[in-house]
């Protein structure tokens, strides 16, 4: 059995050290979610606006944001912001701007592909029924995307917190920095801390976003 | 904003956009063919397979690409596996990827009712045929929004290369700020670059979901 490296995870606080970690990047990533679920709500009501200003400003937004890489967007708000406003801001405050902004714009387009989804006969049937605007949303419109939107929005929290891996790269300490430092740290004592740890790191992950996915391709296909 | 810088240093984005783009393009492909194999396996249920299958399925999608890469790059040589790292970007890349391929393809398969493959086999084609000409055609059909989704989403995720010391274009990005603290011009040309390389995928994307949409049966 060569050696794997594991026995550095139970040396001093270094598992409980891998944890608070993981911990800064969920943060991050629930912090993120929660301002942009009501702000992607917002957004796709918006979008479904019949103004052509207003469709085509969203759509830029929309566009630019869905096709740069997260790491590109880290990088011109985190780098950007000094150069061109002069102002120092932290990785944490930059890499909350920029998922909040990525996950507005996704929520966004969720919203309106649900809104839209519901297909017109469901409004004109509601009117028939003499129901009022109000109550058509109220009873009709909103109880159907809600059903579409939740697995939909429970999908964005997982993509979400995968993607916060990215704000190491721009210097926050987290889940990897941490496990970088613990085998550094370690690295004559366990010369191949490296594997038991970044397996970890790996598990850590699974765990925390496996559980989040098939609870939302279970209500996916309870409401499908 | 400083043109002779920007045109000083075009060349070094040129060669590591080109970089982002081969490793890209490899990883894309390959990923491309064990999406389809895996598909396979689940649509026909093959015993052992199948579950492998799933459980690869399973790890892959959630798990961020960075921490596969650093496990490729950093844990695997530790247990006698050699990687460099274009071969870890690729392998990273074709690891994620085959996961979002597979299911991609499994749903088009899934969309085709067996009344297609039972119609087929009861008009004396072969399963093998009724698979090729039948099933086939508009299974890929079906998944091409997802293809084409997964193609951008796989383009943007190859970012993070340069964290396994890769010349990418964000690393080129954050060694000139480094250097001559040239943000913004650094920056630009950054996304300019990136627009280069994923515009026209979007663009084809689009045009190609458009045309196919006619191939679908009854729709």
């Amino acid at each position: 059995m060569p050696d794997l490296g594991l026995d550095v995870l139970f040396k001093g606080k270094n598992m409980i050290r891998l944890l608070g970690g993981l911990w800064v990047a969920v943060k991050i990533s629930l912090i993120s979610v929660a301002i942009s679920i009501p702000l992607g709500i917002l957004l796709g009501i918006i979008m479904t606006s019949k103004n052509p200003i207003i469709k085509a400003v969203t759509r830029v937004y929309l566009e630019f944001i869905r096709i740069m890489p997260q790491l590109v967007l880290l990088f011109i708000v985190f780098f950007g912001t000094t150069s061109a406003l002069g102002v120092n801001i932290s990785g944490e405050l930059a890499s909350v701007i920029v998922f909040t902004a990525w996950g507005t714009a996704e929520m966004g387009d969720l919203v309106r592909g649900a809104l839209i989804s519901i297909p017109k006969h469901q409004y004109e049937s509601a009117a028939a029924l003499t129901l009022t605007p109000s109550q058509t949303y109220l009873y009709v419109i909103i109880p159907q995307t809600v059903r579409r939107l939740i697995p939909l929005s429970i999908n964005l929290i997982t993509r979400m917190i995968k993607t916060t891996s990215l704000i190491l790269m721009i210097g926050v300490v987290e889940v990897l920095k941490v496990a970088q430092q613990i085998i550094e740290a370690n690295r004559m004592s366990s010369p191949n801390a490296a594997f038991g740890v970044y397996l970890t790191v790996l598990l850590m992950y699974f765990i925390i976003c496996w559980p989040i996915s098939m609870l939302a391709k279970r209500l996916e296909k309870k409401w499908g | 904003m400083n043109w002779d810088f920007i045109w000083e240093y075009l060349p070094l984005y040129k060669d590591a956009a080109l970089l982002t783009v081969k490793i890209g393009w490899l990883g894309i492909a390959i990923a491309i063919v064990i999406g389809f194999l895996c598909a396979i396996a689940l649509y026909f249920k093959v015993p052992v397979l199948r579950r492998i299958v799933s459980v690869y399925i399973e790890i892959s999608r959630n798990t961020p690409l960075l921490i596969q890469l650093f496990f490729i790059y950093y844990a695997l040589p530790k247990i006698g596996i050699p990687t460099n790292p274009e071969a870890c970007g690729v392998a990273g890349l074709a690891f994620l990827g085959g996961s979002y391929m597979a299911e991609a393809f499994r749903s088009g398969l899934e969309a085709i009712e067996p009344i297609q493959m039972e119609s087929a086999l009861s008009l004396g084609l072969e399963k093998s045929q009724a698979l090729r000409h039948v099933i086939m055609p508009q299974a890929v059909s079906i998944s091409v929004p997802a293809f084409v989704a997964n193609v951008i989403f796989l383009l943007k995720e190859t970012s993070v290369f340069s964290a396994v010391s890769l010349m990418d274009l964000m690393f080129t990005a954050k060694d000139l700020i480094g250097l001559y603290y040239k943000t913004t011009e650094s920056l630009l040309m950054l996304v300019v670059f990136y627009l280069i390389i994923l515009l026209p995928v979007s663009i084809l994307g689009s045009v190609l979901e458009r045309r196919l949409r006619h191939a679908g049966f009854g729709s």
